[in-house]
């Protein structure tokens, strides 16, 4: 087959070979030898480089029966000129919780993707997803049944619930104020319907972060973001600290003097935290790791409301619920109970491609919270310790 | 109290109202649900009968799901954009 392939030229393209880090045309040009959509993606992709424009039509009717998600149509503008990537479509593959994997399964993912696509993937999109890149509409069931044989179910796309997504948690991180994986299964569980039945205004994303590093970026990306904190005191090991600063770490400079809420203070022999002024920002236990950890009253923050810019620009998620424990079924009942509260006023109100954010925006946050059943709360704002925009009836009254 | 209209019911209504509007009109799910709950009435047709209705009708491969910008529900046909 590799000899029959038409071979491009690919000028630009190499190029972005010859940086410092791994690139994904070296990992293109290696599929092209056997695969001949990866070939012609190649080769479109060089065109597209010297015209300086997408030859990408997105959307329309491509999908698995009974689904409304997981499936990304995409054809070439240019479907004479490179026939085998005249159907491109993307496949999301909802990712085990912390995307944990066998060796096997990987294996078994790829097999599959290679009797029935390009063989390129994506692991993971910035969806959180498996991303299969590139297959044709007839191909689409026949991966669908692989998949499902082997214990994989398509994600979420289009304006659906998006495949709920999480940091490692508990499995690897002793930081995880709560285990993310669990809720996260629980809730991919839960709204399966959601997820693969479109029937909202537009996407809504669940991600779940297990401190406030929120390495999966939810306050950033997620509608519905859930970042793991605690309420009582930092624990605090004097003698690591002393070992931290025997061995050069400049404590002073490194991390009192970093602290956004001011409240620590180093003697040189003691290291104390007015815990009452802690931001949660985990700035100084990621300097000092083993000597400081997160309290032991541990649970999870709910924010709701960012998104990356796409219709009106960037927003961050603000505090709905300032604390919550989550550490049995029940809890997570309640974020259940409390995510269809959130989606009702805006599944009903919503206007095409608005994000709930966009939508909390339009309304008032005040309004949006009586719809939902919240009690304004001192801690709903949108950084520490300033602007606070719920305004209180009496408060009003007074004035 | 009026006796509720089968999931059959609200299926071939919401069908309808799709197929005589096509081409004029790309409806979404919460816009079929308002419409239906509209022609039968809240007392008889509910959110749940209704999602029960599309699943019906997207799993029978009578609606598809279709995306451009946003999620739609259509009846099958060959979309300008798809290439042979």
């Amino acid at each position: 087959m590799a000899e029959q392939m038409k071979k491009y030229e690919t000028p630009l393209l190499d190029e972005l070979e010859k940086g410092p880090w791994p690139s994904f045309v070296k990992e293109i040009k290696t599929a092209a030898d056997w695969n001949p959509m990866a070939n012609d993606l190649l080769g479109l992709l060089e065109r597209s480089y010297r015209d300086k424009i997408g030859h990408w039509k997105h959307g329309g009717i491509v999908g698995v029966m009974g689904y409304g998600g997981g499936v990304i149509g995409r054809y070439t503008d240019l479907p004479d000129e490179f026939p085998n990537v005249s159907h491109f479509h993307t496949m999301r593959v909802n990712q085990p919780a912390g995307w944990f994997y066998t060796s096997e399964a990987l294996r078994t993912l790829a097999d599959i993707w290679d009797r029935h696509g390009s063989g390129l993937t994506n692991f993971h999109g910035s969806t959180g997803d498996i991303i299969f890149l590139g297959t044709r509409t007839e191909e689409l069931e026949a991966t669908f049944s692989e998949l499902t044989q082997a214990g994989f179910d398509l994600g979420g796309s289009g304006s659906d619930i998006r495949t709920p997504s999480c940091c490692c948690g508990m499995a690897r991180c002793e930081w995880a104020c709560y285990d993310t994986m669990k809720l996260t299964y629980f809730l991919t569980q839960h709204y399966q319907d959601e997820i693969h039945r479109p029937a909202l205004p537009y996407k809504f994303k669940i991600k779940c972060s297990g401190c406030p590093n929120d390495c999966v970026a939810s306050i950033a990306r997620a509608d519905f973001s859930v970042i793991g904190t605690w309420r009582d005191e930092i624990q605090i090991d004097q003698e690591m600290v002393r070992e931290y600063a025997k061995n050069g770490v400049d404590i002073v400079k490194e991390v009192v003097a970093l602290c956004p809420g001011r409240c620590i203070d180093w003697d040189g022999e003691t290291l104390k935290i007015d815990d009452s002024s802690c931001r949660h920002c985990m700035h100084c236990i990621n300097v000092l790791p083993k000597a400081l950890a997160p309290g032991k009253d541990r649970g999870a923050v709910i924010l709701l409301g960012s998104k990356a810019p796409i219709v009106e620009g960037a927003i961050l998620s603000s505090v709905i619920v300032p604390f919550v424990k989550l550490d049995d079924e029940d809890s997570f009942n309640d974020i259940v109970e409390l995510i269809d509260a959130i989606l009702e006023p805006w599944v009903e109100e919503g206007k095409n491609r608005e994000r709930v954010g966009e939508f909390i925006q339009r309304v008032g946050l005040g309004n949006y919270l009586e719809a939902i059943g919240l009690d304004p709360q001192p801690e709903m704002i949108r950084h520490p310790r300033t602007n606070p925009y719920v305004f209180y009836e009496n408060y009003l009254e007074e004035e | 109290m009026a006796e509720k209209v089968t999931i059959e019911e609200v299926a071939e209504a919401m069908y309808k109202m799709v197929k005589d509007t096509m081409g004029m009109k790309k409806w979404k799910a919460m816009d079929l649900q308002k419409a239906a709950i509209e022609l039968f009435g809240e007392d008889r047709c509910d959110k749940n009968l209704c999602k029960e209705a599309i699943k019906e009708l997207v799993n029978s491969g009578r609606l598809v799901y279709t995306y451009f910008g946003g999620s739609y529900l259509e009846i099958p046909h060959k979309e300008g954009a798809a290439n042979d």
